[in-house]
């Protein structure tokens, strides 16, 4: 029962991490239709900034986030610029194809500028709390209270500001978006500053969760994209709770299957999930 | 370097440009003909390749068997192996769209690499299994330069097949699976069908280079693959060749082959103390070329031409 309860409480901290990113891959997906597959990189290279700002600067953790957020959505918004736009005329899969490269070409950059190895925040070991048998760590609440303020403002900011109103308008039907007079390439461009800052969040997070190096985001690229199609894609909180989902889910397997296959299991639930249901839990758009 | 050194160096080289052309070949008929997207190339590259060694090796408690079976032996066993594995994926995941296929084929990818280096009964795991043997090696001539020509050989049978099956009217439907499923379906073909056909015998394709690749360089282990490069590198291949065509997918595997091993000359010329950064700046430029690739020529060296289709001359009459 405590080893339940203590996998629930990792699943929960892996959840919000995976809830980060897979918010930004869902509306990216609803918006421009096609899986961004530099998305686990864009929260590797989030997290190198942070590094940097902690250990070149000696910022506190939440003193760097912001800047890593910052400095995300930017690189974002360049890429978007100089290569995804480009490609719009373009069938989606492009954009796939060029995402894919993207990625591989982020990833290289990132091990050129902070080299291949591993790094941490802070050195030293954190105290948990202990309670009812279970261990929680100050950084888990830290991440998971981290999660839950982003996802909150998000949610803010898009029901109640018209550019929000806009991008929920666009991601449900970009044509009918546009002959509402919805400025198209406007609302694309502050998707991915939202995209990208959430993932430089996610990957911060993943960072002080476990360590640092220029792989941890394509790894748990495939966890995001199981999260996303499961909540639905296009849907603030099916992005939520299909993060959480996979997350919990993840986590739990190890009482029953080998840690080694973790990635298995959200495989699985994912192609479960596209052959029962493609549209998601929350039925977004297939 | 000496001649000896260069004719071996270059030899070495193109038999690499040959496997990797054969795996282009495989993604061509996948990606190219039918318009499917998989980027879990190194899986059924990887099946192949071990599929390949365990029937191949002499007896080993390390791993399963060896079964100490002849080389063609082990090819045909790596071609059904990652056909299997093809066929099993394909029936699950094979109606699904492009953009989802993408996302299942990594998730496959991962999977395969994942099984290979845990359940070591099979492989032995990350210490991998050696000892590989390389056909006709007793031969008096360089047993390099008889490889390079087994490579050649497999890359000519396949070149051969791929486009007699692409001229065919079974290519055909293939490519209108490509431009319209709906029109297709309409005109009566088992659209499923067809595209299981093309992923399976895409994907034993990879395998075959799998296994062309294992008895190459006689050692095989999880991490030997660099999974998602090897991926990576396939792709830019096909896109830079020109998708949707034989001899673009050859051309462009020989063309960024010999980009890729150039740049591994360009950054040897660097000072020492970058040297660790070296790979990864190969790898960001060529991350680079296929944005260009994308932007300036997206239909690549040799964009796709449509086969003529001859009508058969009515019979005279007398």
């Amino acid at each position: 029962m405590n080893e339940a309860l203590q996998l629930l409480v990792y699943g929960t901290v892996l959840g919000s991490i995976l809830t980060l990113g897979a918010i930004g891959v869902s509306m990216l997906f609803g918006i421009l239709r096609f899986a961004h597959f530099a998305h686990g990189d864009m929260m590797t290279f989030g997290a190198y900034i942070a590094l940097s700002f902690i250990t070149g600067l000696g910022f506190p953790i939440f003193g760097a986030l912001p800047f890593a957020i910052v400095i995300t959505a930017i690189l974002a918004i360049a890429i978007d610029r100089l290569v995804y736009r480009r490609l719009r005329k373009t069938q989606p899969v492009i954009l796939l194809i060029s995402s894919f490269g993207i990625a591989m070409a982020l990833r290289a950059l990132i091990q050129m500028i902070w080299g291949p190895g591993n790094h941490v925040y802070q050195q030293g070991i954190q105290i948990p709390y202990r309670a009812f048998g279970i261990a929680i760590k100050p950084d888990h609440i830290t991440i998971v209270v981290g999660a839950i303020i982003l996802v909150a403002a998000l949610n803010l900011f898009l029901h109640r500001t018209k550019l929000g109103k806009a991008m929920r308008a666009m991601a449900d039907n970009p044509d009918l978006a546009a002959i509402t007079g919805i400025d198209n390439e406007r609302v694309i461009m502050w998707t991915w500053v939202i995209g990208g800052g959430l993932a430089a969040s996610a990957g911060v997070f993943m960072a002080m969760d476990t360590h640092l190096n220029p792989t941890i985001g394509w790894h748990v690229l495939l966890m995001v994209f199981a999260a996303t199609i499961l909540g639905g894609i296009g849907k603030l909180y099916g992005a939520i709770l299909g993060g959480l989902a996979i997350g919990i889910a993840v986590e739990m397997s190890t009482m029953v299957i080998e840690p080694v296959y973790k990635p298995a299991v959200a495989f699985g639930i994912m192609v479960i999930m596209l052959i029962v249901r493609p549209a998601g839990l929350l039925g977004g758009r297939t | 370097m000496e001649l000896a050194g260069l004719v071996n160096y270059g030899v070495f080289m193109l038999t690499l440009a040959g496997i990797y052309a054969v795996l282009t070949l495989g993604l061509n008929l996948q990606w190219g003909f039918t318009g499917q997207f998989n980027i879990g190339i190194v899986g059924f590259f990887a099946a192949g390749a071990y599929a390949s060694a365990i029937l191949t090796t002499a007896e080993s408690p390390n791993h399963l068997g060896g079964f100490d079976m002849p080389f063609l032996v082990g090819l045909a066993g790596a071609m059904i192996v990652s056909g299997i594995l093809a066929l099993f994926i394909g029936l699950l995941t094979l109606n699904l769209r492009t953009d989802y296929l993408a996302i299942a084929t990594i998730g496959i990818a991962e999977i395969v690499r994942l099984f290979f280096k845990n359940e070591e009964w099979l492989t032995n795991g990350v210490r991998g299994i050696s000892g590989i043997p390389k056909p006709l090696a007793d031969l008096s001539v360089s047993s390099a330069v008889t490889y390079l020509l087994v490579v050649l050989a497999a890359l000519g049978v396949t070149y051969w097949a791929l486009h007699k099956g692409h001229h065919s009217p079974w290519g055909r439907v293939l490519r209108a699976i490509r431009e319209s499923e709906p029109a297709t379906m309409a005109s009566g073909k088992n659209v499923l069908s067809f595209r299981i056909q093309a992923f399976v015998l895409g994907s034993m394709v990879m395998g075959l280079a799998g296994a062309l690749y294992a008895h190459f360089v006689g050692f095989i282990s999880p991490e030997a693959f660099n999974p998602e490069f090897v991926t990576f590198l396939v792709w830019v291949m096909l896109i830079a060749g020109g998708s949707a065509n034989n001899k673009g997918a050859v051309l462009g595997a020989v063309v960024i082959w010999a980009i890729w091993q150039g740049t591994e000359f360009m950054t040897s010329q660097l000072p020492v103390e970058y040297t660790t950064q070296a790979g990864a700046l190969r790898i960001f430029l060529i991350g680079v070329l296929v944005q260009v690739i994308l932007l300036w020529r997206p239909e690549g060296l040799l964009p796709e031409r449509h086969p003529v289709i001859k009508a058969k001359p009515l019979p005279e009459e007398d």
